[in-house]
């Protein structure tokens, strides 16, 4: 099974579907949505729509921060975030953020389980940057394969015999192995906003007979993007910083 | 965990176990048939019983991620694994050859063997670091002859893979390698050093060489950091015999510093392959080792400590050194192409410091006369190209040591430049071609024919004609 896992979309309409297609073009079967579908961008109402039609053909949506604050209070944003929140709540309609708030927190496949943020507490939408943030989200699930968003910065830690943890720098199109038995936790890049330095949307491919990770890497029309958030009178930030990939 | 007991007999995954070849620290070898494959096979299993040093796992993983993703002559074909469900095991082709230990038990070696051997190595490295792979264990029982000119390389249990999670470099304080051979910046816990594999390679030249280890085999880890300060005795001290070329070579590899090292495997094995064009510095010249005063002060001085970089990473040291072939048509050298030649080639060296240059002439045989041997006047001509070459050249100014001349004797001049691209493991070739003339009508064009089979990138270096812009 080939399964693509995008996360981190934030209503970016240009860098979901040029990843679409290029997982599309990569055989993907299933599709992992890991939550963030909406928030800085300025296509809330596109990209929630498509979500809800790969929803209905079986894809996996997870509840994200921004996802969740769409449809109630959103603590601890920072301004510009907050702002593109209100506007974003502004454009939905109830329903769509009823849809939204009520995505599952995790859900678990095989020995994979998917989940936004730190596993260990996922409401508590915690980072998962480092060898230690990594252990404590490993530690408080059974799952073997963990697969995580929200940081926007791709990394694969693996948790070795003696309860090491290493942290790799995935190298974009390199299918990194996720050996059996050992523990894996992969934080996939962000399609809609990438803060790794670069701006190309980033969407993961899992192969399960290989068990393998591969991080690809996909320019998108990041001008149309960021003219979007312009003329929807959002933060000049927001759209600035989706060229520069940070 | 379910675990089968290996014996002769058994079947894994259809394969057949035959005889148990070796017992390893953390592996065994076994024979193994397949019916599918008529390649002679061996299956490798980690050690992995109770108390069995847990390194064994990781280290085997490890070969088990990497071998699938390499390719080429110059090691092993991977052919299938198996996990950690029921038997873990990796089954791979069986070298015909022997590996280098016995000829590490005969050393010390002639230096032209010890030269040969070095070169098949350094070509074997040279074609792993391509693949984004820093061995960590060069070692003579990790290479083996497939072949009478070409060595693979085995057991990349300890490598490290610039694309892939590195198990081994976070899970091990203590670091992993073969103690006479391990590199000072490995001894420090460094793995993605590429140069580490030039310094073990230049360990295995000196005791071939020499018939002993330069560093002796240290079991502790405050023994093994003496080869940061302690240099050991010039190869020539111990076997007077020694060429100057192959001390000098040898001692360039064991340069503590990764920066004073061969930046590649593929120039170390140029300069094994063309001894007389190596560049004889103090290395070459020195019978002692370094003094008592100098020694401590590299050993306890703060500004004379080594000091390692965290990542120059396999890829980019090649990339930054390449072996750039020009080729040179020394009838006119002095023309405007000779001079866009050499525009061109000053350009390319601004922005790769490591880069080496061989600069190349062909005479053209005569076919008929191809068997005559040389004349005193034939010799002359071999000696006038030489020196036209050095003439073409000297405004580069490039110093000795980073240019080397050649005069290649061939019928197709197109022919002699790609074989020896091939052999050289050369980067880039630069050369000019002619504008529309009726020898190149008559003869075809050299850089057309170049351009179109090199195994490396070509720069053709053209005048604009005057009359066509």
């Amino acid at each position: 099974m080939r399964i693509a896992i995008l996360s981190d979309i934030h209503a970016n309409r240009e860098a979901f579907e040029a990843c679409l297609t290029d997982a599309a073009r990569q055989g993907a079967q299933r599709f992992v949505l890991l939550g963030d579908l909406v928030g800085y961008g300025a296509d809330p109402g596109w990209v929630l729509s498509r979500a809800q039609e790969m929803a209905a053909q079986g894809a996996v949506l997870i509840r994200g921060n921004h996802d969740e604050a769409a449809a109630d209070v959103h603590n601890g944003m920072t301004a510009n975030a907050a702002a593109a929140m209100d506007w974003t709540r502004s454009v939905l309609t109830e329903a769509e953020r009823d849809f939204l708030h009520l995505l599952p927190m995790e859900v678990a496949e095989e020995d994979r389980l998917y989940v936004h943020a730190d596993a260990s507490a996922p409401t508590r939408w915690l980072y998962v940057r480092d060898a230690e943030e990594a252990r404590r989200s490993l530690e408080g699930t059974t799952a073997r394969v963990v697969i995580s968003g929200h940081v926007h910065v791709p990394a694969i830690f693996g948790l070795t015999a003696s309860a090491q943890l290493v942290i790799f720098r995935p190298v974009a199109e390199a299918p990194v192995p996720l050996t059996r038995p050992r523990r894996w936790l992969a934080v996939v890049g962000s399609v809609g906003q990438p803060r790794d330095g670069n701006p190309a949307a980033a969407w993961s491919l899992l192969e399960t007979e290989a068990q393998t990770l591969t991080i690809h890497r996909v320019p998108y029309d990041i001008d149309a993007a960021a003219a979007k958030i312009r003329a929807a009178g959002l933060p000049e930030a927001l759209a600035a910083r989706l060229h520069h990939g940070l | 965990m379910a675990r089968t007991r290996l014996a002769e007999g058994t079947v894994i995954d259809g394969f057949t176990i035959g005889r148990l070849l070796h017992t390893g620290g953390m592996a065994l070898l076994w024979q193994v048939t397949h019916p599918d494959h008529a390649l002679p096979l061996v299956m490798k299993v980690p050690r992995l019983a109770e108390g069995e040093d847990p390194a064994a796992i990781v280290s085997f993983e490890m070969e088990q991620m990497i071998l699938p993703r390499l390719s080429g002559p110059h090691v092993p074909r991977f052919v299938a694994s198996g996990g950690f469900d029921v038997q873990p095991y990796l089954v791979m082709e069986r070298v015909p050859g022997a590996s280098l230990l016995p000829d590490s038990e005969a050393a010390p070696l002639p230096p032209g063997r010890v030269a040969e051997l070095g070169a098949m190595a350094a070509e074997a490295l040279d074609s792993l670091h391509r693949q984004h792979v820093v061995h960590l264990d060069v070692k003579p029982a990790n290479i083996l002859l497939r072949d009478a000119d070409s060595a693979v390389l085995v057991d990349f249990g300890l490598s490290h893979h610039t694309e892939l999670p590195d198990l081994m470099g976070e899970e091990f304080r203590l670091p992993y390698g073969s103690a006479p051979y391990m590199a000072p910046e490995q001894v420090m816990g460094i793995r993605s050093e590429a140069r580490s594999d030039v310094f073990a390679l230049g360990a295995m030249l000196y005791m071939l060489a020499t018939g002993r280890t330069p560093f002796g085999d240290p079991q502790r880890i405050g023994a093994l950091r003496k080869r940061l300060w302690w240099d050991p005795p010039p190869p020539r001290e111990l076997r007077p015999e020694c060429p100057e070329w192959l001390q000098e070579v040898i001692l360039r590899c064991l340069e503590v510093q990764p920066e004073r090292r061969y930046p590649t495997a593929a120039q170390l094995a140029f300069d094994l392959r063309h001894p007389d064009q190596v560049a004889l510095t103090a290395r070459a010249r020195k019978l002692r080792r370094d003094g008592w005063a100098t020694t401590m002060r590299r050993r306890f001085h703060p500004d004379h400590q080594p000091r390692f970089g965290r990542s120059a990473g396999a890829v980019a040291g090649i990339a930054g050194a390449p072996i750039i072939v020009v080729a040179v048509d020394v009838t006119d050298q002095e023309g405007a192409l000779g001079r866009a030649l050499r525009s061109t080639l000053h350009n390319i060296l601004a922005t790769l410091p490591g880069a080496r240059i061989a600069c190349l002439n062909v005479l053209r045989h005569n076919l008929i006369s191809l068997d005559s041997t040389l004349d005193s006047q034939g010799q002359n001509k071999h000696v006038q190209r030489l020196v036209e070459l050095q003439h073409w050249a000297a405004p580069l100014k490039l110093p000795e040591g980073r240019i080397t001349f050649h005069v290649l004797e061939a019928v197709s001049p197109a022919a002699a430049i790609l074989d020896y691209a091939r052999l050289n493991r050369v980067d880039h070739i630069v050369l000019g071609a002619r504008t529309a003339s009726f020898k190149r009508k008559m003869l075809g064009s050299v850089s057309g024919e170049v351009a179109a089979e090199a195994p490396c990138n070509v720069t053709v270096v053209r005048i604009r004609d005057q009359a066509e812009t």
